[in-house]
């Protein structure tokens, strides 16, 4: 890949391996087909479209490819649970609802290389039987909904996408379905619920899977934009090859999205578990902010825990474990699990020693609080009341005993709703209080624990400004 | 009063419907979109046709009007601005970039509610609201004009210079 030519200042960090991010960038590139096809473009669709479905599916899960959206499922695994014997459509919808705070990596993938989506998506829709296929898309994204509306015209021209695919008889129709900026719609069911013209309440699961019964109760494949790319990149060199690339277990590349106090904020696609969070902060973000010091992370997205700059981490079992500072993991699947956070969506938000971390906290509560659909009375709460102790304790009006209080409310939405919300919501509380509760604490007033059953204490409250 | 849904605008919405041939009633969303786009906001007579249109009881158009951040019932300015609120944009300076705006183009945002987000100001040239996450963390802060999106946004007066 080294004849390909970046465009001045934004070329790759020699730690990246472009794969998906390819043509980000790139000199003299645009989005259209034509530029696509030199670059050959549809190459592996039709490569795709000459193997059986089954071999197809079967490719994706020897890469192992885990989904790039936020949990980390296998996606070829996500494919095979399609009910056998089925008489019904099937469906395929690609999440582009990209919403958890942290990440832009999708927005970039359909602004500068859409037809690189559809072809992951027609290979796609090629190996679970198809003939239906949406992006949905968040409406926050005007100008990609029209990018890749143009693009799916150009693909149908050419006869990529449409009635009879390279001469297979295979069908495909794939249409651009825009959101109206409810994060709950990157839940899937949600997503589902929203794409049938209805109020994004995500659906329960047991019986719910889409796999099984999605959009109109039908089998339905729903994959992250980033994961459907890679499907293109599989077929091309082999679930075998692909799966070298990467750490076992963690394999690919993925997008990285790096965004707060660093030098150099941007986007880095790496060899996934080949890249140490010190790495990417120091040598590709350009260290910190002149005189800063690390405080915080988040890892992998706004809903992933947070982590301490001084806290070690035990990775490894009995003979094997090791003890492991924050400068030294490497920012895969496995380990950032294993680190109590998780990988996520690859949003990694840094913040150093001029954050307050009760400002932190309160604006991520703010945004759970907004977004909660309301659906399930934990949530619905819960989110709200966290956000109004943190809105408290920024004002300097909460007493010490609210941050037991905020965890406390946190710990009861966390496994008590239909869908992952409520972990997305209650996880960064839970965290912030773990990891920061002294600084919290010191942001409250004693002089206010008592307010509630101290009449003088009460008027106090009531008149602090 | 019955809406008037231009010819041209109606042909957009039919052909719009026929990307569900399984259910009408997912076009819910871009038809909204379409009136939205055409008429500023999301009247009761737009809600009344857009029902009518898509064979639906009113009430199943009105909850998803009534859910969704990205439909508004009220009329916004001639330019409608969203400025991202979330940590990363926060981190930048939204909140600041906020007040700028607001000051340069005479908002008085002191009104504005979870239900009614949305602040005009007083010559009615630009309206404004927070936004959660635009999904472009590493350029904040950030904001919606309309469809164009302005990344690093540090000079309020060359931004809203833009819109005439």
């Amino acid at each position: 890949m080294s004849q390909i030519k970046y465009i001045a200042g934004k070329e790759p960090h020699a730690n990246e391996t472009r794969v998906i991010f390819k043509n980000v960038d790139r000199e003299s590139w645009d989005p259209s087909i034509e530029t696509y096809l030199q670059d050959g473009g549809y190459d592996q669709q039709k490569k795709a479209f000459q193997m059986e479905p089954g071999e197809i599916t079967a490719e994706v899960k020897t890469a192992g490819l885990r989904g790039r959206g936020g949990a980390g499922f296998p996606a070829g695994l996500k494919w095979s649970f399609l009910p056998p014997n089925n008489d019904k459509p099937v469906y395929l919808i690609c999440n582009a609802d990209e919403s958890e705070p942290g990440t832009f990596k999708d927005r970039y993938i359909i602004h500068q290389d859409p037809h690189q989506l559809i072809e992951g998506m027609a290979i796609s829709c090629f190996a679970v039987g198809a003939n239906l296929a949406y992006i949905y898309i968040r409406e926050e994204f005007p100008e990609g909904a029209q990018i890749l509306e143009t693009a799916i015209a150009e693909a149908h021209r050419k006869g990529f996408l449409g009635k009879d695919i390279l001469g297979t008889g295979f069908e495909l129709e794939i249409y651009v379905h825009r959101g109206a900026g409810a994060y709950i719609c990157g839940e899937e069911t949600g997503l589902i619920e929203s794409l049938e013209g209805k109020r994004p309440y995500p659906r329960i699961k047991p019986p719910y899977f889409p796999a099984a019964m999605g959009l109109y109760l039908c089998p339905t494949i729903v994959n992250n934009v980033e994961t459907l790319c890679h499907v293109k990149h599989i077929i091309g060199m082999g679930g075998e090859n692909w799966s070298k690339t990467g750490t076992p277990n963690n394999t690919g590349t993925r997008i990285l999205c790096v965004s707060g106090d660093v030098e150099k904020p941007g986007y880095f696609e790496v060899q996934v578990g080949k890249v140490t969070l010190g790495e990417l902060i120091n040598d590709m973000c350009g260290g910190l902010k002149a005189g800063r010091k690390l405080k915080a992370v988040i890892p992998g997205g706004s809903s992933a825990k947070v982590l301490r700059a001084d806290e070690t981490f035990k990775l490894g079992k009995d003979d094997d474990a090791k003890e492991i500072s924050i400068w030294d993991i490497p920012m895969d699947f496995d380990t950032l699990a294993a680190c109590g956070s998780m990988a996520g969506s690859g949003g990694v938000i840094i913040m150093d020693d001029s954050r307050s971390m009760s400002w932190v906290i309160n604006n991520l509560n703010n945004f759970y609080a907004h977004e909660s659909c309301g659906q399930c009375t934990p949530c619905r709460e819960g989110s709200l009341w966290m956000k109004k102790i943190t809105d408290r304790v920024v004002a300097g009006k909460a007493a010490p005993s609210d941050i037991d209080q905020l965890d406390a409310v946190a710990r009861n939405i966390d496994g008590r709703t239909i869908c992952a919300f409520g972990e997305a919501a209650s996880w960064p509380t839970e965290s912030f209080v773990a990891k920061f509760r002294d600084e919290l604490i010191a942001d409250t007033n004693p002089e206010l624990e008592d307010a509630f059953v101290n009449a003088e204490a009460l008027t106090a409250a009531a008149n602090l400004k | 009063m019955a809406l008037e849904v231009p010819s041209e605008l109606e042909k957009e919405i039919d052909d719009r419907i026929t990307h569900y041939p399984v259910s009408r009633r997912s076009a819910v969303l871009p038809v909204l979109h379409a009136l939205q786009h055409h008429f500023g906001f999301i009247s009761e007579d737009s809600v009344e046709w857009a029902a009518a249109k898509l064979e639906l009881e009113p009430i199943k158009v009105l909850e998803v009007v009534t859910f969704y951040p990205g439909f508004r019932q009220s009329a916004p300015g001639k330019y409608h601005i969203r400025v991202c609120r979330t940590l990363s944009c926060a981190m930048a300076g939204s909140y600041e970039l906020m007040d700028s705006i607001c000051k340069k183009a005479e908002i008085d945002r002191s009104g504005v509610t979870h239900h009614d987000p949305i602040a005009v100001s007083n010559d009615g040239k630009f309206s404004i609201e927070f936004a959660e996450c635009l999904a472009s963390c590493g350029t904040g802060p950030v904001c919606l004009v309309e469809d164009d999106f302005h990344e690093a946004v540090t000079d309020v007066d060359a931004l809203l210079s833009q819109y005439k």
